[in-house]
């Protein structure tokens, strides 16, 4: 197959590219530039703002979403790559107004003080506890390694990603 | 940041690859996890005028056992190498210096080959595979060659494989009984190695392979022979910087990063000793 350029506007962001993605469970369609980032992707062509972007360099973890239900980094991810996948966003983690039990552990530990990591922190937690149901402190510590807090010093993050998995 | 304006094309086979990067020339890239390419074109250091996506070539991604090696595609994620059971039992330096790159999300994109093609001597694995004597799987458009990791690193993100060359595959030989180890030193969790270490001992032989300790990935030979010798490891490993050309940069002088090397060689060959 010979992707799915388009040849469209000719724009000055390069050929745009068609792309059907599934987000939080519901089918996109959208034409974007080949350099659109998923984080962008996500947060202006749908709206989606709940996913922060905070280092922009891979570095802090803030813009974490799953990606076919593992963690990644949309600011290192082209809205292109994701042609065909799911993708899930802080947005489709509650489940009919209730929250998911990742969230809940970090609301009933206080898991945040600012807020701007907890998105990030919440999905790099809940695809830490796939690949690892019952990890040790030590491993949540290493296993969220990816995801940045100038607040909280983490003690009440890894707090609450036990207490999720202890649920 | 935002990337430079580039083309998009997405590749079904390595042929189909190479066939694509051949008819853009130069100005084209491949993409295979995004994690070495992106972050550079977000800062603006690379500007390719088109992107060949490689990242959903599927059978690409393998480990197998190939008899005397182990047979790895070259779009295997940082993730499947780490969890291998089949590395973890034949080649465990080679998954458990997989765990070390990045963090987990990096991990579930980053690719081997990605990670080998983009040669930068900061990263892991490729000293990892020099260490272990690897060898390398170039495709072209006419055909394939070998390709020795002890060749193939050329200079700063310079490799041996040509424009239109595609890495298809590592081969790591069989360790069985080595001790070995993997030593990482860095200020912050997720960064890159100051200057790391992979190493191997079984029997009289070892090999050890130097991270970011000059403009390619370094194999340490004069500690190998020293221990052929029958030196010690605290006398071989104050040969660990005899052939590397270490750079000073914001995070440690020349003169640091000589005597972090003696030091993680030295630690690094304890524990493969053991």
């Amino acid at each position: 197959m010979m992707g799915s350029a388009t040849g469209g506007s000719g724009s000055e962001g390069g050929s745009l590219v068609k792309i059907s993605v599934t987000v939080n469970g519901t089918a996109h369609e959208s034409d974007v530039e080949p350099r659109t980032l998923l984080v962008h992707y996500v947060r202006e062509v749908l709206g989606l703002t709940g996913t922060n972007i905070g280092c922009d360099t891979s570095s802090c973890g803030a813009c974490s979403v799953h990606l076919n239900g593992e963690a990644v980094k949309s600011c290192t991810v082209l809205a292109a790559q994701a042609d065909g996948q799911s993708v899930t966003t802080i947005e489709g983690m509650a489940t009919d107004g209730v929250m998911h039990p990742m969230q809940q552990a970090f609301m009933e530990n206080h898991g945040l003080q600012c807020g701007y990591c907890t998105p990030g922190m919440v999905m790099a937690a809940t695809s830490l506890l796939q690949e690892n149901p019952n990890p040790t402190e030590e491993e949540v510590r290493i296993g969220l390694e990816g995801n940045l807090c100038r607040c909280t010093g983490y003690h009440n993050i890894v707090k609450s990603v036990l207490a999720a998995a202890a649920k | 940041m935002i990337p430079a304006a580039f083309d998009y094309v997405r590749a079904g086979s390595a042929a189909e690859a190479i066939s694509l990067i051949g008819e853009h020339g130069d100005e084209a890239k491949f993409l295979a996890g995004g994690h070495s390419l992106l972050p550079l074109m977000k800062l603006r250091l690379a500007a390719p005028s088109v992107l060949v996506d490689i990242g959903r070539v599927s059978d690409l991604s393998y480990i197998r056992d190939a008899g005397d090696h182990i047979a790895i595609g070259a779009l295997t994620r940082h993730m499947d190498v780490e969890n291998s059971a089949v590395l973890k039992e034949h080649a465990p330096l080679l998954a458990h210096a997989a765990s070390h790159v990045g963090d987990p999300q990096v991990r579930h994109r980053g690719t081997i080959g990605g990670s080998i093609a983009h040669a930068d001597s900061a990263s892991d694995l490729p000293a990892t595979t020099l260490a272990l004597g690897a060898t390398y799987v170039a495709q072209g458009p006419n055909g394939t060659r070998e390709i020795a990791a002890t060749d193939f690193y050329h200079g700063f993100l310079q490799s041996a494989l040509a424009a239109d060359e595609m890495l298809t595959e590592i081969r790591v030989p069989k360790m069985q009984g080595a001790g070995w180890s993997f030593q990482k030193f860095n200020r912050r969790a997720q960064d890159w190695a100051i200057v790391g270490v992979a190493a191997w001992r079984r029997n009289g032989d070892s090999g050890v392979a130097l991270v970011n300790m000059g403009s390619t990935p370094i194999l340490a030979t004069s500690v190998a022979s020293a221990l052929a010798g029958g030196a010690s490891v605290s006398e071989a490993a104050q040969l660990a910087a005899a052939e590397a050309e270490p750079q000073n940069d914001l995070n440690a002088s020349q003169e640091y990063r000589v005597h972090l090397a003696k030091v993680l060689v030295r630690r690094a060959l304890e524990e493969a000793s053991k």
